[in-house]
């Protein structure tokens, strides 16, 4: 699949991995709204949810957008940037929690 | 461009590790992005940039979800419809992510065709893509109205945290805005697609260039993002 330059994407893939990736993407989206409709809590609800959602992103971005037949330049151009989010999330959940701190201990009983 | 790589590789064992590719491609190329068109290169880069602001969305929800000391509106029965009788949880929500998944599957098919230059197939499925694309809209216009209609605003509600209002309209009406701009954008190429544009080498009203059954691919790329987006909203907004 990988040469050593990337082949660009100009020649057709099978229309069947695509159907195969609409199934699976199905499944997947049926399991996390079966999740909620059996009321599945705590540590194994918001796994799951995360674990579908990262899955349902992965084949998403990889086949339909195409970019598992991407050069690796692009590749990393596209993927390396947004853990940037990721320290952001880190950084929010510190300030948050503060300000939900300070909440509690200076608005209490109001 | 392929022999400039293979050149600046040791010419010993084996096929180039992973490092060595990457390097090769950033440093001995004149063009780092070779196999995708500069059009290409571009759609990705403008959507890395949408990829922050709504990243930037997502966070300013979770801060704001995380610090209130106010229970957050259960999503679960917020979004409920009933349904002959029944209460069922978020099924809009669960229809119109159903919807949008096979537009992306249609959307997929209509690109594979467009490199098969099976002319009439692209059209119609891009077509569909869009018909699927405006119901998602319309449901979400729906379910906007029926939340207006029982008193949430961006600054109040009457089940809890204020806050619940004013990113849920904000996140949804981003997105919905983005997946209306994608219609559009599908319509317009559908029609090119369908009188031929590509294959006659046609210039645009636009740019006045010559496009290709790439531009389907380019649309494409929007639109299965406009989903990938949307398979987040679901998971943190309306799903924790």
């Amino acid at each position: 699949m990988h040469p050593v330059a990337g082949h660009g994407t100009d020649h057709g893939h099978s229309i069947r991995l695509y159907l195969l990736v609409w199934g699976w993407l199905f499944v997947l989206s049926a399991c996390s709204y079966l999740i909620d409709y059996f009321h599945v809590q705590g540590i194994l609800r918001w796994s799951l949810i995360l674990l579908f959602m990262f899955v349902k992103a992965g084949l998403i971005v990889a086949v339909f957008m195409h970019l598992a037949w991407e050069r690796l330049a692009l590749i990393y151009a596209i993927l390396v940037p947004p853990t940037a989010i990721l320290i952001f999330v880190a950084i929010m959940t510190a300030e948050a929690s503060y300000t939900l701190f300070t909440r509690l201990s200076l608005l209490a009983g109001h | 461009m392929t022999e400039t790589v293979l050149r600046s590789l040791p010419t010993s064992d084996g096929p180039p590790s992973r490092w060595r590719r990457f390097s090769g491609e950033w440093a001995a190329d004149r063009q780092a992005f070779a196999g995708a068109s500069w059009r290409k290169a571009m759609m990705w880069i403008f959507l890395l940039s949408d990829t922050f602001v709504f990243g930037c969305f997502l966070i300013g929800y979770m801060t704001v979800r995380m610090s209130t000391t106010v229970p957050w509106p259960n999503p679960s029965k917020v979004f409920a419809l009933e349904v002959g009788g029944t209460e069922l949880p978020l099924i809009l929500i669960a229809i119109m992510t159903f919807v949008l998944i096979s537009s992306s599957g249609t959307m997929a098919m209509a690109v594979a065709l467009g490199y098969r230059r099976n002319r009439r197939a692209t059209a119609l499925l891009m077509l569909v893509t869009a018909l699927l694309g405006a119901t998602f809209v319309g449901m979400q216009a729906f379910e906007w109205t029926k939340l207006i209609h029982e008193g949430v605003r961006p600054w109040s509600n009457p089940w809890g945290a204020h806050q619940f209002g004013s990113t849920f309209f904000m996140i949804t009406g981003f997105h919905g805005t983005h997946v209306t701009i994608g219609v559009i954008v599908l319509v317009t190429i559908a029609r090119k697609v369908w009188r031929g544009d590509f294959d006659i080498g046609r210039r645009g009203f636009f740019t006045s260039q010559r496009g290709g059954y790439e531009n389907v691919e380019i649309a494409g790329l929007y639109w299965h993002f406009v989903d990938l987006v949307w398979v987040f909203i679901f998971a943190l907004f309306y799903l924790w």
